[in-house]
């Protein structure tokens, strides 16, 4: 393998390790959003075995939980929450964000806009590794004697200011707000470098208006994270400040145990806002690459350009500047003023006009194409089908006077599985697929790729669908047992089912994951183009080199969706493939 | 024996996989002889069908669930503005179902119809203004709509009238690591000033007793409301967030330490009434079915079975708030507005308790404090 620019050695070390390569910074946010994956997974599998089986003895909790936490392997009620705490905070912060941003941003960032590599290598690498510390202390709280931090996901002082509400909000929470800000730093390192080298590294002839739509997602993306992470970190310093320095930014008039607390003048509601500033664009930060790896997909296997490209990114961007208002519909009966909550009625239903678009043209995309049903192709067609699915629910969640009674409920739980957990999980799949071999070199195994996806989409609407009618029924969620209600004895069955579903569908991810470091090894080897795609991450050779392309980098002609164009042999002209003598551009 | 199931089902998941994928290869045979790890004619034909049957499958957990599961949801509000909740649930529902019936079906059914062969060409289709306006401009309309009738739905619900406060009663919720009590404002309709500092002994909710106001405010731990009159809550919480959730009534505020929360709501439908209820009735049938079969099973472990179920109104916590989150409740009861009166006029003032609980003043004679004082300690006792 010739280094072009290989000034200097490489050891194991630079290379494997401490690498400054975009490839392999992508390929270790790879492994480490999966790694996170299955314990965000496992997690989710034992508070479902509580949920269904409530306070019953199992064997495996004696074996993961042990006698502190489940005692007789019965799981105790705090460690139930904290269990939801920590599998909400996983999926979306360390799976959907660092994994799945992490992964795609940086493998394809640079490799589609032509450019040798991300704006600071060492800035990238600095941002892995801040992530990678972060995953360490999260996965340390684990092992915390009065267990993780188990205020939810959301965190919501005071439960999580005082130790004596809950005892995860000890040393738990302490870990879970130190590794939430140096999650936020590794983001904002990395968001910064994806913006920098979208503006500035393009290659020759790479218009914004010629960039996939996988980069525009990530390039938005990073936008949106820049603008709402910094206010998460400041909503976390603050709780860190009321937890250890008296402060009183969240807390006033506070009783508990018997004890009057010192706190005065602050209000929770303030963190609510703090949180949700961050918390709802959060839910594109997660979506909207998956958006673009699904849009780049659909495009690439339906041998036909996206449909609306120009829509498309118009779609990215209002969602991108509606997601930043719309906060408060998470707080329509926190007890903030109702004349708000009319206000972010009207931010979040407009929402829906971008996504229907987009779905729309996601459908039209399909329409006489000649669809090469690969995996990746199979997991785009089902991020639609669940985007659509639960994004509809999300106008019953969005409207305030709806909201009151499913609030809280299951009936939200299915709805952001649905739209933002599995879509994007999907996204990260179908991306996995179509660029592993980009990333290894190999091919991954398709009918390995098949049996995941249909038993994945099965199990994903029977865990989920089920959810919206316990929802319906009023069953809040974060319950330990619904058994202190006769009302929702009715429910036991159907809670039964879901979590039958969910056990099934994350017994086969088995299967991915198999398929998955099986192929690392020896899978097929790749071809240069195997998808036959326009874009340039596929005009570099197949083995990875330092600054991807081996001679000059190559200059862009066309956009990036000319497939089946009339007047070319082939169904797919390279992004660097000059415009013919007289060829027209036939897209707006 | 877990460990047993465990590795069975481990063994029956690889038998599986390896009879799909045996399935999916078995395929192939025929086919083009690559062996590239890219979809062939042969894939794209048995996803494609697959998808198809995809849509199907949508579909009858659908109409399943819909059959299974439908008497599962809250039925008939118990409050005023529940039926304009219920009826924007409902078109709101409808037009979910309309959306997905159709999207669902496109998508999966294109995903089936242009199945890639081999040849074949797609069709070059960038974009179509007119479509994408179509296709904008539709959802604009609905959701004008939505927002509309939604805002509208939501001030009514909200704001409360000055004339309806008049004629209104004014209970405080107040919550706790884990229950709830209930502050009714008496006759003044205006609850006594209050804050956690002030707690101490039968005075739970820290009510300032100087207040005038607070001298006619009783503190319940069991809610009762006059069915047809406008009730205004007023919420507050003394550790945690906490959220008053009422299903029935389609009804939900969050407690929040350090401010006070409001709702308010008009009870329609009495205890013994909502009892009479046929879905009412049926949903009881079903669940002390349920409860006796669960009973047999426990009693059978040397257990003792679980009561009877009879259904009553209830307030649940709906913000996670520690650990007995789950089971933080309070039975909430909707009389006639004759029994609801006889009902509240037996209850103590909380001035009065707190008379009766502090009575011996502490420069009193002795004997009068050893009399006293075994009041207090019977107090203490209850």
């Amino acid at each position: 393998m010739s280094h072009d620019h290989g000034h200097h050695k490489e050891t194991f070390i630079t290379k494997y390790i401490f690498s400054l390569d975009h490839k392999m910074i992508a390929k270790q946010y790879l492994i480490s959003g999966l790694l996170m994956g299955i314990v965000g997974v496992v997690l989710s599998l034992f508070f479902r075995m509580q949920i269904a089986w409530p306070e019953e003895s199992f064997e495996i909790f004696k074996v993961f939980l042990g006698d502190n936490f489940a005692p007789d392997g019965v799981m105790r009620n705090d460690i139930y929450l904290a269990l939801v705490t920590i599998h909400g905070t996983i999926m979306v912060f360390f799976v959907l964000t660092a994994g799945l941003s992490g992964t795609f941003s940086n493998l394809l960032i640079p490799l589609q806009i032509g450019a040798r590599d991300m704006a600071s290598g060492f800035m990238n690498m600095l941002s892995f590794w801040m992530f990678f510390i972060s995953c360490v202390i999260m996965i340390c709280s684990l092992f915390v004697e009065s267990g993780p931090a188990s205020a939810g996901w959301t965190i919501y002082p005071p439960l999580s200011a005082l130790p004596q509400a809950i005892p995860g909000s000890g040393l738990g929470m302490t870990l879970w707000l130190s590794s939430m800000a140096i999650f936020i730093a590794s983001s904002l390192m990395g968001s910064l470098n994806y913006v920098v080298t979208v503006i500035n590294l393009r290659t020759k002839g790479m218009t914004m208006t010629r960039m996939p739509l996988t980069v525009w997602a990530f390039f938005v993306t990073a936008i949106i994270g820049i603008v709402s992470f910094p206010v998460l970190f400041s909503a976390a310093l603050l709780l860190i400040f009321d937890r250890s320095f008296g402060t009183s930014f969240f807390l006033s008039d506070i009783f508990i145990q018997g004890e009057v607390l010192h706190y005065q003048g602050g209000s929770p509601v303030l963190f609510e806002h703090l949180f949700w500033f961050l918390g709802h664009p959060e839910v594109y930060i997660v979506l909207l690459p998956a958006l673009g790896i699904t849009s780049e997909i659909i495009a690439t296997n339906s041998r036909k350009p996206i449909f609306g490209y120009r829509a498309m990114i118009a779609s990215i961007l209002a969602i991108a500047f509606l997601s930043t208002i719309v906060w408060g519909h998470h707080m329509f009966v926190s007890g903030m003023n109702p004349f708000l909550g009319s206000v972010f009625t009207f931010t979040t239903l407009l929402i829906a006009i971008p996504s229907a678009v987009k779905a729309f043209n996601y459908i039209t995309t399909l329409w006489k194409g000649n669809l090469q049903l690969n995996p990746a192709m199979l997991f785009s067609i089902g991020l639609v089908s669940t985007f659509i699915t639960g994004g509809l629910t999300g106008i019953i969640l969005g409207d305030s006077t709806l909201d009151i009674n499913v609030h809280d409920t299951y009936f939200v739980v299915a709805h952001f599985h649905l739209v933002m957990g599995i879509s994007a999980l999907y996204g990260f799949f179908a991306g996995v697929y179509h660029w592993f071999p980009k990333m290894f070199g190999r091919m991954m195994n398709k009918n390995l790729g098949y049996v995941h996806f249909w038993v994945t989409a099965v199990c994903a609407y029977g865990v989920f669908f089920p959810m919206h009618f316990i929802g319906m029924a009023g069953l809040p969620r974060r319950y330990y047992t619904n058994s202190a209600f006769p009302l929702f004895d009715e429910l036991a069955d159907v809670n039964v089912l879901i979590t039958i579903f969910a056990i099934v569908g994350a017994a086969f991810q088995i299967v991915f994951f198999w398929n998955f470091f099986y192929s690392i090894f020896y899978g097929k080897k790749a071809t240069q183009n195997p998808w036959r795609s326009n874009t340039l991450e596929w005009t570099t050779p197949v083995e990875h080199i330092h600054g991807n392309w081996p001679g000059e980098i190559p200059e862009v002609h066309r956009w990036p969706y000319d497939y089946s164009k009339p007047g070319h042999d082939e169904d797919f002209v390279t992004q660097i493939t000059p415009m013919k003598e007289g060829e027209e551009v036939l897209h707006h | 024996m877990t460990s047993f199931l465990v590795f069975t089902v481990l063994v029956l998941i690889g038998i599986a996989v390896w009879q799909l994928t045996k399935i999916f290869d078995l395929t192939q045979v025929g086919g083009v002889s690559e062996n590239s790890e890219i979809a062939n004619d042969k894939d794209n034909s048995v996803n494609g069908y697959l998808m198809f049957a995809f849509v199907g499958f949508i579909y009858v957990f659908t109409i399943y669930s819909l059959y299974a599961w439908s008497d599962l949801v809250l039925g008939t509000p118990a409050s005023e503005h529940g039926k304009d909740v219920d009826n924007l649930m409902a078109i709101s529902m409808a037009l979910i179902f309309f959306v997905q019936t159709i999207t669902q079906f496109l998508l999966h059914y294109f995903a089936f119809k242009y199945r890639g062969k081999e040849g074949k060409k797609a069709l070059y289709f960038a974009d179509n203004n007119k479509l994408e306006a179509i296709w904008t401009i539709i959802p604009v309309i609905v959701l004008a709509g939505l927002i509309m009738y939604g805002l509208f739905t939501w001030n009514n619900i909200m704001f409360v009238d000055e004339e309806d406060k008049q004629d209104a009663i004014v209970i405080e919720l107040y919550a706790k690591q884990f229950g709830w009590e209930a502050r009714y404002a008496g006759d003044d309709k205006t609850l006594g000033k209050a804050n956690v500092r002030l707690i101490e002994g039968v005075n739970t909710l820290g009510v300032d007793l100087a207040d005038p106001a607070a001298q006619d405010d009783k503190v319940v731990t069991e809610l009762h409301l006059p069915v047809g009159k406008k009730v205004i809550f007023k919420m507050r919480s003394q550790d945690v967030l906490h959220s008053a959730y009422m299903p029935h009534f389609r009804a939900q505020m969050n407690c929040v330490p350090g401010m006070i929360t409001q709702f308010s709501f008009t009870p329609t439908v009495t205890t013994a009434d909502m009892r009479n209820d046929e879905a009412i009735i049926a949903k009881v049938d079903k669940i002390n079915k349920i409860r006796i079969k669960n009973s047999k099973k426990i009693v059978a472990d040397g257990g003792t079975a679980l009561d009877p179920y009879t259904f009553d109104y209830l307030l649940l916590c709906n913000k996670i708030c520690g650990a007995s989150h789950y089971n933080m409740q309070m039975k909430i009861v909707v009389d006639t507005p004759a029994d609801f009166k006889a009902w509240l006029k037996d209850k103590p003032t909380l001035a009065q308790q707190w008379k009766d609980a502090n009575a011996p003043k502490p420069v009193e004679t002795a004997e009068a404090v050893a009399v006293d004082s075994t009041k207090v300690i019977a107090q203490v006792i209850k």
